[in-house]
């Protein structure tokens, strides 16, 4: 458990701890207060598979029919039918990050007042061409030269109806799909639940090792992928060959495998297939003990980026991959002391997403793959006493591909029109967003999936 | 009906597999001194223990140093636990708390305050060998089990079937034995009138019993009329006759793996019921049963996996590492997955077994050699005395020739390669020493008891 950064919120902190350790114990994602909404895909079945075919660690959620010997034959028949298909990643900013830092009405005159310490100054990042008072923040020049290509539409202001300030409910809300907080299943779920297949569990990939509650399904099987470098055995003091040593040493282990004593037994077995599942995984990773993607692109050196690099090799090697979700790296609750972090998690969001999409372009692939960036909400107009920032409402959201439109979609409405919480205004309902790219880029009637799609308006997000 | 017992010899061995199902494993030394005792003698210092625990060693600290805050910080309560079971001089009482709080299973998930919860613990570790009857009723008035099956704010007009329900089902007569739906319906409202406040930044406060909330109308349970209230809801419950067989097998459960036979069940039954249902007459006759000895072994639940190394290498609770590998080998305490509690069926698979093998690690970090500053260090050249000398660094457990000849292959590997040069000769027989400790840890004979 890595400490918590100290300017989170208390609410953030825990729930991310929570979160993330609990979702590793694979017991299900659990709520961190009484009142506040489970998790979408809360107590789903969850089962660890190997699949030979793809070489990777899988664990499979929602598909306790489903045997081991059937999930490479599920993936396989998917892998000819769902050839071409197009693919959806959810990259979410987990903590809500400041939209008017990542696009900073520079040329606002309200912005200097509202952020004496925070403001940025003309010059300081890229100008926004389509309204002159937005400039990029610094460190998302990536995606001003992306805009500039148009591959990149940009969302200033994007949120929803009585926007609330719990990380945990809005959050919630843009995963289901709905401002509904007792919805169990992802609105990426609800899409795969009407396209998807019964046996491929692929379909619906968490890139993280934890299952994105936004890909939770109530029908068809999902799974995460866990990195093949993270199941080692590591011991403190013992190196070289001698540890190659002792990992051959625990499949000895297994020599009680037939142990009249059935719990003996199952321990020795045991030990002998998590040796066997550590050599299977060990083909994909080198000497360096990174996975080998075989990438002709240079990612930035993170997890994020090793995580999209694996995903564009296993898009360009055919799997049957039709909704992904990962979390994008970066803290975004920025309370106190914003600039430096902020700065730092947007500068590898964009540094990687760009290289996401180079990759995809040279292995022929981007024309089938949009990558949607949001956050759970913006931050305040008017920053706090510790150089931070508090809960806010409007957040920015970002839509990167090829067949992207590209442009602006909504508007920036200005400072001084913010809402009685003194919040920038939503001009964007990401319900309308996601009931347009249903619609426009996986050609399915959102009104199955988007419970109030009827009522949202549509925006023209894809190229023709 | 006499109850079988244990007449073979009662040495280490035995005192060891005792102190496991009944604790959390030996301290250094701990089953031979056990084992001087015999067989009634181990069971009656189990079962007889002092009123007051005598915690052995130093306090528990965070990874900084600080002292544990069990009722504030997310895990310190694991953490608080843990210490209590590598420390406690009352192995007994501190298993038996667990067994409670997977009997009467309630997840901090739902109930959101540890300071509760470890309220509900220090009940099950106070009257945890007593009368269960007196147990089931604290347990069902107990504030984190009222919110965590819904006693709270279940007044007579909406009275909620939660509790009533798991009461019978899972706590004292199991599914399908002998009520129906409608017992059911009449227990939710012989169970109504409990109520507490919600303060917002605090939780809930001020539980207490409003007689106006309560359906003081009749009710039919079990096909007995009455007026009937909580207290004596419960007490229905012990009094029907699947009651006693539910009990013994279940209790049962917690220390062998195998099912009693037809006489053993039989005769624990009739001692429950003739002690006036008595936790602690039943817990020492399991204890001195041939199938506690005799039988095939248990997995370690994580948890007493961690404390046994603890136990074992003396060490403290020093990080807040167990947490987040206690998770990943699957019990996170104060979060059973449901109110079934954990399924111990499943504490061992390729995922749980690198928990295990990093938890292993953990504890070994502090003891790991450096290949590099062996100044002083006397290591065995010999493969077998490498070997001897980790097995004792584990107070020497008993092992079985297969794994003796596994951990005797990979010394025996590791000291035809420390050759050549400086580094191989000086460095690698102190990593197959550390190696070996870490393999012993892992192997199939310290994993299960």
């Amino acid at each position: 458990m890595s400490a918590p950064r100290c300017y989170h919120c208390a609410e953030f902190t825990r729930a991310t701890l929570f979160r993330r350790s609990v979702a590793e114990a694979g017991r299900g994602l659990p709520a961190i207060e009484a009142g506040m909404p489970l998790p979408a895909g809360t107590g789903l079945d969850r089962r660890a598979f190997v699949s030979r075919a793809a070489g990777l660690a899988l664990t499979v959620y929602g598909a306790s029919a489903l045997r081991p010997a059937a999930l490479d034959d599920g993936i396989a028949r998917a892998a000819v039918s769902a050839r071409g298909n197009r693919v959806l990643v959810s990259v979410f900013l987990p903590g809500g990050a400041d939209a008017l830092s990542v696009l900073a009405p520079v040329g606002d005159a309200r912005y200097r007042r509202l952020r004496p310490n925070l403001a940025f100054k003309p010059g300081d990042g890229p100008v926004f061409r389509e309204d002159g008072r937005l400039h990029w923040h610094p460190s998302l020049a990536p995606f001003a030269k992306l805009h500039k290509q148009g591959k990149l539409t940009v969302f200033p202001a994007i949120g929803y109806t009585h926007p609330d300030q719990s990380h945990f409910t809005s959050r919630h809300y843009w995963e289901v799909g709905a401002l509904d907080a007792r919805e169990s299943v992802g609105w990426l779920g609800r899409y795969l639940d009407v396209v998807g297949d019964p046996d491929n569990a692929m379909q619906g990939l968490s890139l993280d090792g934890t299952l994105q509650p936004s890909l939770a399904t109530g029908r068809v099987p999902v799974s995460t992928l866990a990195s093949p470098a993270d199941y080692g055995f590591e011991s403190h003091h013992v190196w070289d060959v001698v540890h190659e040593l002792m990992e051959d040493a625990i499949a000895d282990l297994g020599a009680l495998s037939r142990h009249p004593d059935p719990v003996l037994a199952q321990a020795a077995q045991t030990a002998a297939q998590s040796h066997s599942l550590h050599r299977q995984l060990g083909r994909l990773v080198g000497k360096d003990g990174k996975v080998n993607y075989h990438t002709k692109v240079e990612y930035p050196d993170n997890e994020f980026g090793r995580r999209l690099a694996g995903l564009a090799a296993m898009l360009d090697a055919g799997f049957p991959i039709r909704a992904v979700a990962l979390s994008g790296p970066g803290d975004y609750d920025t309370h106190a002391d914003q600039a430096g972090p902020l700065a730092d998690g947007l500068k590898t969001v964009a540094e990687t997403l760009a290289a996401f999409q180079r990759d995809l372009e040279r292995r022929g692939l981007a024309g089938r793959v949009l990558t949607l960036v949001w956050t759970e909400f913006g931050r305040r107009a008017e920053q706090n006493a510790s150089n931070g920032t508090d809960h806010g409402a409007a957040g920015a959201a970002f839509l990167l591909g090829t067949k992207a439109r590209g442009r602006m979609v909504g508007e920036f409405a200005g400072l001084n029109r913010l809402d009685k919480d003194g919040n920038l205004r939503a001009t964007v309902d990401f319900r309308a967003v996601y009931s347009s790219l249903l619609e426009q880029w996986f050609d399915v009637d959102a009104g199955r999936i988007v419970p109030d799609a009827k009522k949202m308006p549509r925006h023209s997000l894809v190229k023709a | 009906m006499p109850l079988p017992v244990f007449t073979g010899p009662f040495g280490p061995a035995q005192a060891e597999r005792l102190l496991w199902r009944a604790g959390f494993g030996p301290r250094r030394g701990e089953e031979l001194r056990l084992a001087r005792k015999g067989l009634d003698g181990a069971v009656s210092w189990l079962t007889n223990p002092p009123a007051k625990d005598r915690l052995v060693g130093w306090h528990p600290v965070d990874g900084k140093g600080y002292r544990l805050s069990p009722t504030d910080k997310f895990g310190h309560d694991h953490l608080w636990w843990l210490d209590r079971m590598v420390r406690t001089s009352r192995p007994l009482v501190e298993r038996m708390t667990l067994v409670w709080h997977d009997w009467f299973a309630t997840s901090n998930d739902m109930v959101g305050s540890q300071r509760l919860m470890i309220r509900q613990n220090l009940l099950f570790r106070k009257i945890g060998l007593g009368s269960f009857p007196g147990l089931a009723m604290r347990v069902t008035v107990n504030p984190a089990m009222l919110v965590y099956l819904n006693g709270l704010n279940s007044p007579k007009e909406a009275p909620n079937e939660n509790y009533g329900r798991e009461l019978m089902e899972l706590f004292t007569l199991g599914a399908g034995s002998g009520y129906s739906e409608r017992d059911v319906r009449e227990q939710a409202r012989a169970l109504t009138g409990w109520t507490a406040d919600y303060k917002n930044g605090v939780g809930w406060v001020r539980f207490r019993y409003k007689q106006e909330h309560h359906d003081d109308a009749m009710k039919v349970v079990f096909g007995k009329a009455g007026p009937w209230n909580w207290k004596q809801a419960v007490r229905l419950c012990i009094q029907h006759p699947a009651h006693p067989s539910f009990f013994v097998k279940k209790l049962w459960s917690y220390f062998v793996p195998v099912p009693p036979d037809e006489a053993t069940q039989a005769a624990l039954e009739q001692l429950y019921r003739e002690s006036g249902y008595q936790i602690r007459p039943v817990v020492a006759a399991i204890l001195h049963h041939p199938l506690l000895y005799e039988g095939p072994r248990m997995a370690k639940p994580p948890v007493v996996y961690t404390a046994g190394l603890l136990r074992s290498l003396g060490d403290r609770i020093a990080t807040e590492d167990w947490v987040w590998l206690d998770i990943m080998a699957g019990q996170l305490l104060f979060y059973p997955p449901n109110v079934s509690g954990w399924n111990d069926g499943r504490w061992l698979d390729t995922s749980t077994f690198r928990a295990r093998w990093q938890l292993a690690g953990r504890a070994l970090r502090k003891h790991a050699v450096h290949p590099e500053r062996t100044k002083g260090v006397d290591v065995p050249r010999d493969p077998e005395k490498l070997v001897n000398r980790a097995l004792e660094f584990w107070g020497s457990p008993p092992i079985s020739d297969e794994t003796r000849a596994a951990l005797l292959a990979f010394a025996g590997k590791v000291m035809a390669a420390a050759v050549a040069d400086d580094y191989r000769q000086k460095a690698f027989p102190v990593m197959a020493l550390n190696g070996l400790r870490h393999l012993i840890a892992a192997s199939p004979e310290m994993q299960t008891a």
